[in-house]
């Protein structure tokens, strides 16, 4: 089986964000970038489903040479090789219109995305690989178990989950509960220094969408504390000047 | 070019989303002084569907087959875009449902069109285009995003609009889905869902406990203040790490972001990650007996105090209120 797992490289989740130029750029000065975390369960899984031989693992990332310590940590967690598409990745469509393109020309079995990114959140890769492509997709996957030329997959619905069986080749996207994220070990973190690491070449793809400016979220003011042996007034506040209950 | 709401039925019933999403849509068809059709999939009867009319919905377009009653992502999404091609529609909009989520990437693809997910507000409409806001950062920032495109895909952030009546009469048309076998990759073989509990992704109330409450043998008391307020309860990553809670409840950066009206943390320190997920609660009452905990400084109301000894209070209170 052919796994390729797309990777993002974000901001570790410590960062506290701001923007510089007017509101018009993140400050990516002093922060520390990491393997998008719902990335790190696509590979896991990946590597649970390849064990004794049975799979090969492709990381996919649209990035510039900055993210290649992040590609690296994903061929330490147990990737087999890797392949960078040297572009900034500006917007979900434009990333996933780099990757259907490289998708086209490697035949993958299970393509796995992260859910959603921890920086943009746009939750739409997935989804729009699969809709170029053609194949199945199956958004915010908990559990993956493979059954021949099928899967078998549990996804998260509101208040529950639905399971589905989908043919293979398809795409899905991870969330908590696929698998345990793993921590590299020696032997991984050596290996993966020389692995195959090949950079592409972007293909040219429309503008969708354009960044004006980031907001931070409007301060609170103070908090209002109500003492511990009088409990049952924040109920009242709750309700009478809150008014949320 | 009209304004094109899809509404998602659960069980033949919209939810508060839904109706939010033809809220929306009106406003939005007011602005851009274009017409709004609401298109609902599924097997809704004449009672239900006469709901979204309240809203704004003068046009309901209803595909009621069997083999669409359950979500089916390829072929929602081809029926979503068809009907958008049919009406001409510009927009088409959504609650930022888990099947909108994978579903609607799917429609911006196939009408070429730009898509925004989980928008929190109407969106500002200027010479050059659409400005649409939404959270990034997991809930640490918002950012104001530019929509190149002649149609666009929004879909909204739930609990972000709210519902704004304004009856119209409604007509009704059923419709008939042009689908191919292509359409139907996934197949349903279960759904398993906890009709007992509210879903926390579009709950107005939240009741959320950590560490704090020292195992998960503790958490009745919880679970007794998440229904007595009508409220779902979530809890903090390490709690859901260690198995106490399902990792459905996890809130935070890496788990889910909420906006409930009310966000109560019980034993929750606070950490950077967790308040990303609660940035956008209106109102957040934080219990915890450490007074130095991080929470409180994004805290509108709270107890410095024991949670065994305050949360029973607060049921009790909370009975009262209700009695």
């Amino acid at each position: 089986m052919k796994f390729l797992v797309c990777i993002s490289n974000v901001p570790d989740t410590t960062t506290k964000i701001n923007f510089t130029e007017n509101n018009t750029h993140f400050n990516t000065s002093g922060v520390q970038f990491i393997l998008n975390p719902y990335d790190e369960l696509s590979i896991a899984r990946a590597v649970e489903l390849s064990e004794g031989g049975k799979g090969e693992i492709t990381i996919l990332h649209v990035g510039e040479i900055g993210s290649e310590p992040t590609i690296r940590k994903a061929l330490a967690l147990g990737a087999d090789n890797a392949v960078r598409i040297n572009a900034n990745p500006k917007d979900a469509y434009y990333v996933a219109h780099q990757i259907a393109h490289f998708c086209k020309q490697n035949a993958f079995d299970i393509l796995f995305f992260g859910r959603e990114s921890i920086d943009y959140n746009g939750a739409q890769v997935c989804g729009m690989v699969a809709e170029i492509l053609g194949i199945p997709s199956v958004s915010i996957a908990k559990k993956l178990d493979l059954d021949g030329s099928k899967a078998l997959i549990e996804r998260e619905i509101e208040g529950g989950k639905e399971i589905l069986e989908v043919q293979i080749p398809f795409a899905l996207s991870s969330t908590e509960g696929l698998a345990e994220a793993k921590i590299p070990n020696m032997r991984g973190i050596m290996s993966a220094r020389t692995k195959p690491l090949t950079v592409l070449e972007p293909i040219s793809v429309p503008d969708f969408e354009s960044i004006i400016s980031f907001e931070s979220p409007k301060p609170r003011g103070l908090v209002k504390l109500v003492k511990s042996d009088d409990a049952e007034s924040l109920i009242s506040l709750l309700h009478s000047e809150a008014k949320v209950i | 070019m009209p304004i094109l709401v899809f509404v998602e039925q659960t069980d033949g019933k919209f939810k508060k989303s839904a109706f939010e999403a033809v809220s929306f849509g009106f406003s939005l068809s007011k602005i851009l002084k274009e017409t709004l059709s609401v298109l609902s999939i599924g097997k809704v009867d004449k009672a239900n569907l006469e709901e979204l009319g309240r809203y704004g919905a003068e046009r309901v377009l209803t595909v009621q087959t069997d083999s669409l009653h359950q979500f089916v992502n390829q072929a929602y999404a081809s029926l979503i875009a068809q009907v958008a091609d049919q009406i001409h529609a510009s927009q088409v909009i959504m609650s930022n449902s888990f099947s909108a989520k994978g579903m609607a990437p799917r429609v911006a693809v196939k009408l070429k069109a730009a898509y925004a997910e989980a928008v929190v507000g109407l969106p500002e409409i200027g010479t050059e285009g659409m400005v649409v806001k939404r959270g990034v950062f997991s809930g640490k920032a918002f950012v104001f995003e530019k929509l190149l495109s002649e149609k666009t895909v929004i879909t909204l952030a739930p609990n972000s609009f709210g519902l704004v009546e304004n009856p119209v009469s409604i007509q009704i048309e059923e419709i008939s889905p042009n689908l191919s076998p292509t359409d139907y990759g996934t197949l349903v073989k279960d759904i398993i869902r906890n009709t007992e509990k509210i879903s926390l992704p579009d709950a107005e109330r939240v009741v959320s406990a950590g560490r704090g409450m020292k195992g998960p043998e503790n958490w009745k008391m919880i679970e007794d203040l998440a229904e007595v307020l009508g409220a779902a309860t979530a809890c903090s990553k390490p709690v859901s790490d260690a198995g106490w809670r399902p990792h459905s409840e996890h809130v935070g950066q890496t788990g889910i972001a909420v906006s409930p009206n009310l966000y109560i943390a019980i034993g929750i320190s606070g950490a950077i990650q967790h308040l990303a997920g609660v940035s956008s609660s209106k109102v957040i009452v934080v219990v915890n007996k450490d007074p130095e905990a991080p929470f409180f400084k994004v805290a509108d109301y709270g107890i410095v105090g024991d949670a065994f000894e305050v949360v029973p209070k607060l049921i009790e209170a909370a009975k009262a209120l209700k009695g």
